[in-house]
């Protein structure tokens, strides 16, 4: 499989609503997953957003709006008790694995109730038992303990599998070589999922990386495919098929995933060296949108149904909120707690 | 090699302030306009212009020859600098943040330090390493630490770190100089801190401390953004009748020793004051050398202030409060006058 062709849909404009049959696959409530998923990963970084802008809390926020399609799409096709490895930019990834928005949002407020009791913030938040083994400050840094993971599973012969969702950014680093030839040499079950969003902070992907990070595949032995990260549909077929390969025992596969980050690199970044028209260009290909045209044109599903997940949407955040800045602060007696099993 | 005194110009014959970031983009640009073959190579060092904003404006002035973007690849960073260090270029290569050397500590440790020596002295390594450090950010465990006396540790690096801006920009200039491996390490917190610098040329010194305040009665021994905390103890203190000296080391590899003896033989008194982890940290070094040295002029054990031992936490009131501040260096100074530890 190694030499298969990219499922690419390379240089099309991303205009192409066809799910080319993957969405009459889907059950409707998968259907209904998927916007929700996408339309809370969207809602929970506006809010993140207006509460930074408010001085409601701080660090690095990294935003993922204009990507959800590739964390909902990937992980619509794991299990619940697969595992990922995430990024800095980690919020829709969390999400997508399930995670509780209003312990997310405690987290980014630096609250004790927060999935990391505040210690870790937006660049740390994990949760171990839904299977989501931590954002990461560090690029590249999650490659490697997929791997890691993936090794676990194959020895433990769990049958589960793991992701390692990666940006452009990474693949220049010795972490992904190391970590994806290792799984690679071992036939672990691990998919490498890199979403090239076409930047690192100001740095373009083709500029960081010599040649395009999916052609790597062939380097390695594994398969790989290039994909419009902004079709749910292309995500979903791709990631499936890439997850019941590793689940069957046949190895990792390397998915180059297209997509923009509609903002900039952090909340506080203000640079320009995005066009507006190349902006403008990727949001009108928004992901969410894609999804809901495709949809509502299959007739599976009505305005009713998207409204009522809104609905639900927008109280799971209104508690999320409140939840957060009603949550106490943790106290100074915790600092040096956590650091060692006691 | 014309070097001035440590001491900052006094106010009146300073001609204007900058932030500590311009201060070190002009060590930069200085020497590179002295030097043809001096170049920075680093991450989102060029069109970004710097994360920290400290080489801004220097890809349009240099180019992309001098001023080299790379992708993603800390240890090829570390290693892009000796290569061409050993090759007869000058390089300057930033890390975007210290906690990421950790990817080049091969580089760093096994390469760029030890080449010199392994090679019977026939290599030379006009390299400077730059990386901000500190916490204070919000930017949690991976984006906040203080590494230095890792550095400190493994000879065949200078270590190096400014508390002025005066200090960063005459630091540097002496770092891009020198034939050797020399770490600079910019304490975040300080970037955006005014300071002043005069117009013309001038060097600090590699392996000089400064006193950055006069005092009788303890000495405080300490480095980069620490020493403000230090000054404001010694200011709030001063109010009381108590006469606190502040030690700028400014340089961990080489320590000047002498000035660190000279200042406790004085104040018979010392605390030692960083920022990194107090256990093991290189304020450890420090107040081992006074013991050793200064035993009999000791009034007091030598105490320490450091970090909490942890990493550094993101919410706001555990971050704060895992590192020193003023309350705790005046908290240290008490225990030390009032023999209560
Ligand atoms: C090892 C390492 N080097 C540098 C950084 C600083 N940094 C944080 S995010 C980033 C860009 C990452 O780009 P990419 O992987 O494409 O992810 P994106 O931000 O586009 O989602 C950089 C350089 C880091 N966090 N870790
Ligand atoms: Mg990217």
């Amino acid at each position: 499989m190694a030499e298969q062709q990219p499922v690419s849909t390379n240089g099309r404009a991303g205009g192409d609503d066809a799910s080319n049959g993957v969405l009459e696959k889907l059950t409707d409530d998968q259907l209904r997953w998927i916007y929700q998923i996408m339309r809370r990963i969207r809602r929970f970084e506006e809010t993140a957003e207006e509460a930074f802008r408010a001085a409601k809390m701080r660090g690095a926020l990294h935003f993922y709006i204009g990507e959800e399609a590739t964390a909902t799409g990937v992980c619509a096709a794991l299990d619940d008790g697969d595992f990922i490895t995430s990024t800095h930019r980690g919020h829709g990834h969390c999400i997508a694995k399930g995670a509780r928005m209003d312990k997310m949002m405690a987290e980014l407020f630096g609250r004790t109730t927060g999935y990391c009791g505040g210690k870790g913030g937006s660049m740390h938040i994990a949760d171990i038992e839904l299977g989501n083994l931590g954002a990461n400050g560090i690029v590249g840094a999650g490659i490697p303990i997929a791997t890691g993971a993936a090794l676990g599973s194959k020895l433990r012969k769990d049958g589960k599998v793991t992701v390692a969702f990666f940006g452009d950014g990474a693949g220049p680093t010795g972490a992904f070589h190391e970590g994806v030839n290792v799984a690679a040499t071992m036939n672990l079950p691990a998919v490498f999922v890199c979403e090239n969003n076409q930047y690192g902070m100001a740095t373009h992907a083709d500029f960081a990386n010599a040649a395009p990070i999916h052609n790597r595949g062939a380097a390695y032995g594994i398969p790989s495919a290039s994909i419009d990260g902004n079709d749910l549909f292309e995500v979903y077929a791709t990631a499936r098929e890439a997850i019941d390969r590793a689940r069957r025992g046949e190895g990792p596969t390397l998915i180059e995933s297209r997509t923009y980050r509609h903002k900039g690199h952090t909340v506080l970044d203000q640079k320009n060296y995005r066009t507006k028209e190349e902006i403008a260009e990727w949001v009108a290909r928004d992901p969410i949108e894609r999804f809901v045209r495709a949809v509502n044109e299959s007739e599976r599903l009505d305005e009713d149904d998207f409204q009522a997940i809104d609905g639900q949407i927008e109280r799971e955040i209104e508690h999320a909120v409140a939840f957060a800045e009603a949550s106490p602060w943790p106290t100074v007696d915790v600092i040096e707690r956590d650091v060692y099993v006691e | 090699m014309a070097v001035t005194t440590p001491q900052a110009p006094a106010p009146e014959t300073a001609t204007r302030e900058i932030f500590m970031s311009e201060a070190l983009r002009e060590a930069i640009d200085e020497e590179m306009t002295r030097d043809p073959t001096v170049f920075v190579v680093g991450e989102e060092v060029g069109v970004w212009g710097g994360a920290y904003a400290v080489t801004q404006g220097l890809l349009e002035k240099w180019g992309p020859d001098r001023i080299v973007d790379t992708p993603i690849a800390e240890a090829a960073i570390a290693g892009l600098g000796i290569g061409a260090a050993l090759t007869g270029s000058r390089p300057i290569a930033e890390f975007m943040y210290s906690d990421f050397m950790g990817i080049a500590m091969d580089q760093i440790v096994n390469q760029a330090a030890k080449n010199r020596y392994m090679f019977g002295g026939k290599a030379k390594l006009p390299l400077t390493y730059r990386a901000p450090f500190g916490a204070g950010t919000g930017n949690a465990a991976q984006h906040t630490q203080s590494l230095e006396a890792w550095f400190a540790h493994v000879p065949g690096l200078k270590v190096i770190t400014a508390s002025t801006p005066y200090d960063a920009k005459g630091l540097l200039k002496s770092a891009i100089r020198e034939d050797n491996v020399v770490i600079m390490f910019e304490h975040k917190a300080i970037y955006a801190m005014r300071g002043h610098v005069p117009e013309g040329e001038y060097l600090v010194p590699i392996g000089v401390a400064d006193v950055k305040r006069e005092g009788d009665d303890v000495s405080v021994i300490t480095y980069a953004r620490q020493t403000h905390h230090a000054l404001e103890a010694a200011e709030q203190l001063a109010a009381e009748g108590i006469s606190v000296e502040v030690v700028d080391i400014r340089s961990l590899y080489p320590l000047d020793t002498d000035t660190v003896l000279r200042s406790v033989r004085k104040t018979h008194r010392a605390v030692v004051l960083y920022e990194a982890v107090r256990f093991g940290g290189f304020g450890a070094e420090i107040a081992s050398q006074i013991q050793e040295l200064a035993f009999d002029d000791l009034d007091a054990p030598v105490l320490r202030v450091g970090a909490a031992h942890a990493p550094v936490p993101f919410s706001e009131p555990l971050e704060n409060a895992s590192f020193p501040d003023t309350a705790k260096v005046v908290e240290a100074i008490r225990q030390s006058l009032q023999g209560v530890y």
